[in-house]
């Protein structure tokens, strides 16, 4: 099985957020980059098939060379090799077309994403690669089986789980459940020495569009203090969720 | 040209969701001077939406659209649209709106932008403001395809009255083929789930044990909301992995979040930043959750939630 595993490289969670150029760009000063936590189930999930059934796993990245020392991350997790498609996206569609033509050209049997990176959340880029590539999809996966081409597969619906079948060639849009979090891999001192000799191909993009821009960011208006109630008054606090809040 | 939005329902009946796309979709093609069309699938009767603001009702009916699949919802969306020259399609991100629309833009060569959380602030460039970096931050964003889809995030528009005299129309639509079939749903019964929930009830380690659970519960169960957690909890097997709340877990948008014995990781906050009034209970005035709170009571859970409880419930009861 070729498996091909989506990589984004996302400020980590703890980073402050600010914008530069008036409010236009991220300034991804100081910020740490990471592998998109959904990513991170998906790349464990792919580990688990290569060591248990054979597999090869690639990983890819849409970005600028900034993103290598991501890849390398996840080679060091034990990705076969790398593809990083060299260009800056704008939107989730310029990603989804560049990360098709990859899929088109190397023949990969299952392809897993994060259901959503943790930068822009627009969750549109598996949805948008499965209909580009007409790879069948199933996104919010938390569980997924492969014997031969057959996929049994679980996703999340409001209040539940809903268990399907398809085959191969697929896309899985991945979250927490794919695997456990107890269950992701850290990266070990081997791990990073070979990651170091891994193949990571840089290839040019196709050009393809994006559908939409950012014209400004914003940050949420400041929030005003806490207002602290007193232990032995749990009238009051009830009193300003109903009169105040108006919430209960 | 029209406005199309997804009304989606369950089991015959719409929900809340639906209801804030469709007022959702009236304001925009009010902005636009259109009309909205809402489109319905296997909904038993379609002229609650008149309510809010629906002109016009396409009605599919077909048991093999019984079960959602997002392949061929998107294509009856896809249908609909091109049949009613819809321009503008709105659906909300609920875990099924977020499954569909991403099929629909390619269907249509549409931009998509999801957890938008206000009508656009212009129609010429088209400009709508969403939710991003984990809820730390918003963008304005241009969509520049002749086609839009726009993902409305829950509880950010909400529900408006707007009634007009709608009429409704059965439409046939093609049922596509899908390689995806859903063999099994398993749906927790008899409790809030914390998509649905206006109000959620949450809480941590500082609750010692599983066993402690019991108040939180029935303090849930007074205000009609559901449970949740935060992600140590569910580690630790506590409580489902179903109701970790945080930013690889569930987000939670509800009008109220009750956060107890949470001491407000950061991970854990960006789950809940989008609701709208919180309330911290935590013994430490250090926890970092009270500088993200609306409200706040310094003192031990254990004395607290069950005043909490008996007070609410004389509350209710008046």
């Amino acid at each position: 099985m070729k498996i091909l595993v989506c990589i984004s490289h996302v400020p980590d969670t703890t980073s402050k957020i600010n914008f530069t150029d008036s409010d236009t760009k991220f300034d991804t000063n100081g910020v740490q980059f990471v592998i998109n936590p959904y990513d991170e189930f998906c790349l464990t999930r792919a580990m688990w098939f290569k060591e248990k059934q054979g597999a090869t796993v690639t990983i890819v990245n849409v970005g600028g060379a900034e993103t290598e020392p991501t890849l390398r991350k996840a080679l060091a997790i034990g990705a076969d090799d790398a593809i990083r498609v060299n260009v800056n996206p704008t939107d989730g569609l310029q990603v989804a077309k560049e990360l098709a033509a990859v899929v088109k050209n190397g023949g990969y049997d299952l392809v897993l994403a994060g259901k959503e990176s943790a930068d822009y959340n627009g969750q549109m880029v598996p949805g948008m690669l499965a209909s580009l590539t007409d790879f069948n999809f199933i996104n919010g996966c938390v569980g997924i089986e492969v014997d031969g081409t057959a996929v049994t597969a679980t996703r999340e619906i409001d209040g539940g789980n809903e268990t399907l079948s398809t085959s191969l060639p697929l896309v899985i849009g991945g979250q927490k459940g794919v695997v456990e979090e107890k269950d992701l891999r850290i990266p070990n001192m081997r791990g990073i020495m070979m990651a170091r000799k891994k193949p990571l191909q840089v290839i040019e993009p196709v050009g393809g569009e994006a559908s939409t821009s950012v014209q400004s960011f914003e940050k949420p208006a400041p929030k005003g203090a806490v207002k602290l109630v007193d232990a032995d008054n749990v009238d009051e606090l009830i009193s300003l969720l109903h009169n105040e809040a108006k919430v209960i | 040209m029209s406005v199309l939005v997804f009304a989606d329902s369950s089991e015959g009946k719409f929900k809340k969701t639906a209801l804030e796309v469709v007022s959702y979709g009236k304001k925009v093609a009010e902005q636009l001077g259109t009309n909205v069309v809402a489109l319905t699938i296997n909904a038993s009767d379609s002229s609650e939406l008149y309510t809010y603001g629906a002109e016009k009702v396409v009605s599919v009916s077909n048991d093999a659209l019984k079960t959602f699949n997002a392949k061929q919802y998107a294509a009856v969306v896809t249908e609909v649209a091109k049949a009613q020259n819809a321009t503008v399609i709105v659906v909300d991100s609920s875990i099924d709106g977020l499954y569909v629309a991403p099929i629909i833009a390619v269907n249509l060569d549409a931009g998509c932008v999801s957890n938008v959380v206000d009508v656009p602030s212009s129609t010429s460039p088209f400009t709508v403001k969403r939710k991003t970096f984990s809820n730390k931050a918003f963008s304005n964003t241009i969509i520049s395809t002749e086609h839009k889809v726009i993902g409305v995030a829950k509880n950010s528009y909400g529900v408006h009255e707007n009634v007009v005299a709608g009429s409704t129309e059965a439409f046939d639509a093609t049922v596509v083929d899908s390689a995806v079939k859903s063999e099994k749903i398993e749906r927790i019964t008899g409790k809030v789930t914390i998509a649905d929930a206006e109000i959620v009830v949450s809480a941590g380690r500082g609750l010692k044990g599983p066993e402690n659970w019991g108040m939180v519960e029935e303090l849930a169960e007074v205000l009609g909301a559901a449970t949740a957690c935060s992600k140590p909890v569910s580690d630790l097997g506590w409580r489902p992995h179903s109701e970790h709340v945080g930013q690889t877990g569930k987000p939670v948008a509800s009008n109220l979040y009750i956060a107890i014995g949470i001491s407000g990781a950061i991970q854990h906050l960006a789950g809940i930043n989008a609701s709208k009034v919180k309330v911290v209970i935590n013994t430490d005035p250090e926890a970092p959750f009270f500088k993200a709170a609306d409200y706040g009571i310094v003192g031990d859970a254990f004395e607290v939630v069950p005043k909490l409880i008996e007070k609410l419930k004389a509350f209710k009861a008046s």
